[in-house]
């Protein structure tokens, strides 16, 4: 290689290296990371809390009680149809306060794992659905009763038809959780604000943080590939 | 044992049931017969409740189970029912789908239950298949396991809706032999079936329903043999 040449690209290094940019992100990259430990720990709660939510709102769905459907109808419909940003708002400066003395922290749970329970409950919903009534009926025909049914026979294979969709959903509220920062919530976005406030150096900081978020929803759907994989040579 | 009373039944506007009237003594087998949409599977599903009647009675062994206080739960238990398209749980083994009834509705031990479900196998002839997922089945196999799995819940009564119109010509004569033998075992049954063949050779009685009635029954070889109602004459004419 002619010298020329390796001291160009020794220069291209030595230029990022001593970079101002670059520093900033060296300097605060267990910072980030924290945030992204944070975001991670905020996502895997509301999902938690989806997840129970979206059963029972999904089951309600499919409920022949007036009263039961109209109620998650409504929780339904309201969740998905206003801003996952304003419903933070709403929740943390307006509702919250109202029940409890809240924080940031948990009210941007409660925030996230309401709204993420809307969208599971259509994901349930479809997918128990989407199993053959052949299946209902051969379990209520062997003496089961309805919950015995869902239980042994419908929800489990629900939810092998629902695992795609639901990864989709996790990607989606990882990637959503960053809009909690505004309520200052010390997770990956918000570590990056501040940092970039500090430095105005925005596409080191959010070209990093951007970079983090890729490697943790990439590694949600490669979970997610695995075990539908997995599930479908049972 | 099983005891119908002025049964009627409409899905909306469509009168599928127009007063039936129809019983089954203990250890009989019944086959009904007759054209599609003639409400056959609509009767059977109304005797193990899986529909509604819109008026009349229904017993079995005694109890009114179109009655609203009724436990249906507990006496779809006494009753077995053999679907067209098999309805087996893809999600379990051979062996799981047999005994889940029992273990989780019975709350029979585990081993015991193990254990009957290998003799009900042994019986329908797939001993060898305990452990295959029904996705690894053919389709007479199917129908074999959803017999045992009936079966493990020691009903006094079987319900077979055409068990044997899904599956391909080869395969109809081991699902047939096994529902021969349940017979000769003395099992009280209703089948609804296209197999001529086998209404004659095993039923006791054929009943021939049409647009909601039973229109004529009696001992197979006088319906099949000497048929009296113009429509009766008509669809074995054209069945036979
Ligand atoms: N759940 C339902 N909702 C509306 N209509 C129905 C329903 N189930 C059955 N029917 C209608 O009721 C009529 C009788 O149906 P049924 O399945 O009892 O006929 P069948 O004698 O079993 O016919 P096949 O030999 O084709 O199985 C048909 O016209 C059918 O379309
Ligand atoms: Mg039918």
């Amino acid at each position: 290689m002619p010298l020329s040449e390796f001291t160009f690209g020794l220069g291209i290094l030595d230029a990022i290296a001593t970079s101002p940019g670059y520093r900033v992100v060296t300097n605060n990259f267990v910072y980030f990371l924290g945030g992204a430990w944070y975001t991670i720990f905020i996502t895997a709660l509301s999902i938690a809390m989806g997840m129970v939510l979206g059963l029972f709102a999904g089951l309600a769905k499919l409920s022949k009680n007036k009263i039961i459907y109209g109620l998650s109808t409504a929780y339904i419909d309201f969740f998905r149809g206003t801003p996952l940003f304003v419903q933070i708002f709403l929740l943390y400066f307006g509702v919250l306060p109202l029940i409890y003395d809240n924080d940031p922290l948990s009210s941007a749970i409660i925030a996230l794992g309401l709204n993420s329970g809307a969208y599971i409950a259509e994901i349930l919903r479809a997918g128990i659905q989407a199993i053959d009534k052949g299946q209902m009926e051969a379990a209520r025909s062997l003496g089961m009763n309805e919950r015995q049914a869902m239980i042994y026979v419908i929800l489990p294979q629900a939810f092998k038809v629902v695992i795609p969709p639901l990864i989709n959903e996790f990607i989606a509220l990882l990637k959503d959780s960053s809009l909690v920062s505004a309520i200052t919530v010390a997770e990956l976005m918000h570590r990056g604000d501040l940092v970039f406030a500090n430095t105005y150096q925005a596409t080191w900081v959010f070209g990093t943080i951007a970079m983090m978020y890729l490697v943790i929803t990439k590694t949600i759907a490669l979970l997610g590939d695995y075990t539908e994989r997995r599930l479908a040579t049972e | 044992m099983i005891k119908v009373v002025d049964v009627h039944k409409s899905f909306g506007k469509l009168h599928v049931l127009k007063g039936i009237n129809f019983n089954v003594s203990p250890r009989e087998v019944v086959c009904v017969i007759g054209p599609s949409g003639s409400g056959k599977s609509t009767l059977l599903r109304c005797i193990n409740q899986l529909e509604q009647v819109n008026e009349g009675r229904i017993y079995i062994d005694g109890e009114e189970l179109t009655h609203p206080k009724t436990d249906i739960n507990a006496i779809r238990q006494q009753v077995g029912m053999v679907f067209q398209l098999f309805n087996l749980f893809p999600h379990k083994t051979t062996l799981q789908n047999i005994t889940m009834a029992p273990i989780k509705i019975k709350g029979v031990d585990k081993e015991q239950a193990y254990e009957q479900a290998r003799e009900l196998l042994r019986k329908v002839g797939l001993m060898d298949k305990a452990d295959v997922y029904p996705g690894n089945l053919s389709g007479g196999q199917k129908q074999r396991v959803a017999i045992a799995r009936a079966l493990a819940m020691q009903p006094k009564v079987m319900l077979f809706d055409e068990p044997t119109s899904a599956l391909d010509p080869e395969m109809v004569g081991e699902v047939l032999a096994v529902m021969k033998d349940l017979a000769t075992e003395g099992m009280t049954m209703v089948v609804v079936t296209h197999e001529m063949g086998f209404a004659r050779e095993v039923g006791d009685r054929v009943v021939f329903m049409d647009e909601g009635l039973i229109v004529e029954e009696g001992l197979p070889a006088q319906i099949f043999d000497n048929p009296k109602n113009v429509r009766t004459q008509l669809f074995l004419s054209k069945v036979l």
